[in-house]
């Protein structure tokens, strides 16, 4: 039997999907859906813009106002649709290239001004569109298509940087843990402001491959003992924290929202000529 | 005594006018010399009519931006520089392939590069043309005066709205911060083209399909019930993507012929002196007004010379230029770069008379002088 979920909000003339077997890109896709589900928005409302790369395929599947741009450009297009029209709820999808690396401009800025715009990046630590080259995200020494002898990049923690430039709900949850997701993405969405939501997910495919991780179901038992909830890290000694992944809420702040204070200057000199 | 719409005006400032009587909404920018008023006056005037300005993080987001607020229903403009431009282009070939009406202003300036950032140049007439990759037309418009800047601002977004497609307005530097008199007319006196939007039930809309008689696709605004899928893939009528290799034939060959096939609509020039002359120049922006003056001197001198000055630079008006070639002795091509638009002008009347070209690139605006001078020594 097909789930209401696909049923209501999936395109399903458009699957099957083109995802690889293993792949968590739909298990992230569900849990955006169940969340918009379980916060009973109006689909006509809702306005799914996502970049290029393999997660930003999913914004063709769901049945929405669906936008997929150009590459690392999904924030700035959502940015003029948010800016444009403040009634519609913004979410973007995007991966760890298109939004750390050719997109990471946009980001930093989204985050500053604190535009009420949910985005989720699908983490899977590779550019797997393009077939395995190294990311932002690819952990230092592991290998990618472009790093045939180990990464010797040092990696982004989106979160960090995310919390750094502004936004106003950062969270970072993972594949082993799907619930959390949907539980973040609702978060996300009922915050007035910037949300940013790093889901890690899985690529057995090319990063799995390239590093030896085995399958999909491997990968995701490699996240679950890898991640560890804020809560029960905070409470680790030092030396058991290292090489832990923090999932949960990362940080909360409260700050001006920018179309609400576009409005305000509106409101400030109507009239005038 | 009646408010007079009578005002002086600088060129940039005569952008914003038009794009606001046209229906300007929206404005996404980047600040850049010598275009940067046009984002300062859209930053003034949108909030008070209820409009959003917002300053982005570079140029290729004001293009996003811009292209974004296109689809809530918006008309949105963004106006750039040469260097600003050459990042626009990943924008202009997203609004040209999802049909996505813009308005692209860019105030040349001498290049490559950083170039001369206050000197007006016209080397963007080939990147206004390709400067996208892949196959396709695209609407360029080339102003002459401060009042023209008023009307073809305007001009600009009916076309884009009409043929949802991105249109960019090329502007010369010593127009866009020139001042001069013009009259404001009342906006009752100024046709505006909106989007057709589509009017049946959600469930049959398809966001690419053409209907008998129409040119482009109806186009619904975001948050108004018809959900439908934007790409820069190539797509099918239903908006979805698909490596279809008829599919991909057609839509492209849709978007070139929407342009192509329309340019009696599109095309406009002015003749100037033209009707009994034996020679002509061919010169658009500010050089057609030197080229003007030149004409003036060469006619009191005795030339039956005249100019030929077109406002719609792309698409070219292949077929008056052939019909001009095919009366005159000899066509001056006169223009701020070394032969850009001479080479389009060869191509279409070199089989019929003499085509050459004046050019400079020094960043100094040509001057009636030394065209005459060099018309009088060409003859010798």
């Amino acid at each position: 039997m097909v789930s209401h979920l696909v049923e209501k909000y999936f395109r399903t003339e458009t699957l099957p999907h083109i995802w690889c077997p293993g792949c968590g890109n739909g298990t992230v896709t569900r849990a955006i859906v169940k969340a918009i589900d379980n916060l009973g928005l109006d689909q006509d409302q809702v306005c799914i813009v996502s970049g290029i790369g393999c997660s930003s395929r999913a914004a063709g599947y769901l049945d929405f106002n669906t936008v997929h741009t150009t590459h690392g450009r999904a924030l700035a297009f959502a940015t003029g649709i948010k800016l444009a029209n403040p009634k519609l709820t913004v979410i973007v999808i995007t991966g760890d290239g298109d939004c750390a690396a050719i997109g990471g401009n946009h980001l930093i800025h989204a985050a500053r001004r604190n535009i009420d715009i949910t985005t989720i990046v699908f983490n899977n630590n590779i550019y797997g569109m393009t077939g395995g080259q190294y990311s932002p995200t690819t952990p230092t020494g592991d290998k990618g298509t472009t790093a045939p002898y180990g990464n010797i990049d040092a990696n982004f923690d989106l979160c960090n940087l995310a919390v750094s430039a502004g936004a106003t709900y950062v969270a970072r949850s993972s594949l082993s843990n799907p619930n959390m997701i949907i539980k973040q993405v609702e978060e996300g969405i009922k915050n007035k402001g910037f949300s940013f939501i790093e889901t890690l997910t899985t690529c057995p495919t090319y990063y799995g491959r390239k590093n030896k991780k085995g399958d999909g179901v491997e990968m995701i038992r490699y996240l679950g003992e890898k991640t560890i909830n804020k809560i029960a890290y905070d409470k680790l000694p030092e030396e058991k924290r290292k090489d832990k992944i923090i999932i949960g809420e990362i940080f909360r702040g409260d700050r001006p929202e920018f179309t609400e204070e576009y409005q305000k200057v509106i409101e400030s000199i109507k009239g005038e000529i | 005594m009646p408010k007079s719409n009578v005002k002086l005006m600088q060129g940039n400032e005569a952008c914003v006018e038009g794009a606001i009587v046209a229906g300007m909404e929206f404005f996404a920018g980047y600040p850049i010399t010598p275009s940067t008023e046009i984002a300062e006056l859209s930053a003034a005037k949108l909030p008070k009519i209820g409009g959003k300005f917002i300053q982005m993080e570079d140029e290729i987001a004001s293009i996003s931006a811009t292209i974004g607020a296109s689809l809530t229903g918006k008309k949105s403009m963004t106006a750039t520089s040469g260097p600003g431009f050459s990042l626009k282009q990943e924008g202009i070939g997203y609004a040209i392939m999802a049909e996505i009406p813009c308005v692209i202003v860019n105030v040349q300036r001498g290049g490559p590069s950083t170039g001369l950032p206050t000197a007006p140049a016209q080397g963007d007439i080939m990147q206004a043309r390709w400067g996208t990759h892949g196959e396709h037309s695209i609407i360029a418009l080339y102003p002459s005066t401060v009042k023209e800047i008023f009307y073809t601002t305007i001009k600009a977004f009916n076309l884009s709205e009409k043929y949802r497609t991105p249109v960019i307005l090329l502007m010369d530097e010593v127009i866009g911060h020139m001042r001069e008199k013009i009259e404001i007319p009342n906006k009752d006196e100024i046709e505006i083209y909106n989007r057709k939007e589509p009017t049946q039930a959600p469930s049959d809309y398809k966001p690419y399909e053409i209907k008998n008689g129409d040119i482009v696709p109806e186009m619904a605004s975001f948050g108004k019930g018809y959900r439908y899928h934007v790409t820069g893939l190539v797509h099918d009528e239903t908006g979805f993507p698909t490596s279809d290799h008829e599919v991909a034939e057609k839509l492209i060959t849709r978007l070139v012929n929407k342009i192509e096939a329309n340019k009696d609509d599109i095309v406009e020039y002015e003749e100037y002196r033209l009707e009994d002359a034996d020679e002509a120049i061919i010169a658009y922006g500010a050089t057609a007004r030197s080229a003007k003056s030149a004409i003036d001197t060469l006619r009191e001198e005795g030339r039956k010379i005249g100019l030929f000055r077109p406002i719609t630079i792309w698409p070219v008006a292949e077929k008056q230029i052939e019909e001009l070639a095919k009366r005159v002795r000899s066509i001056t091509v006169v223009e701020m770069n070394l032969g850009q638009y001479f080479e389009v002008i060869d191509r279409i009347a070199g089989k019929h008379t003499k085509v050459v070209k004046y050019g400079r690139v020094n960043g100094e605006l040509i001057n009636p002088k030394e065209i005459i001078a060099f018309i009088n020594n060409r003859r010798g």
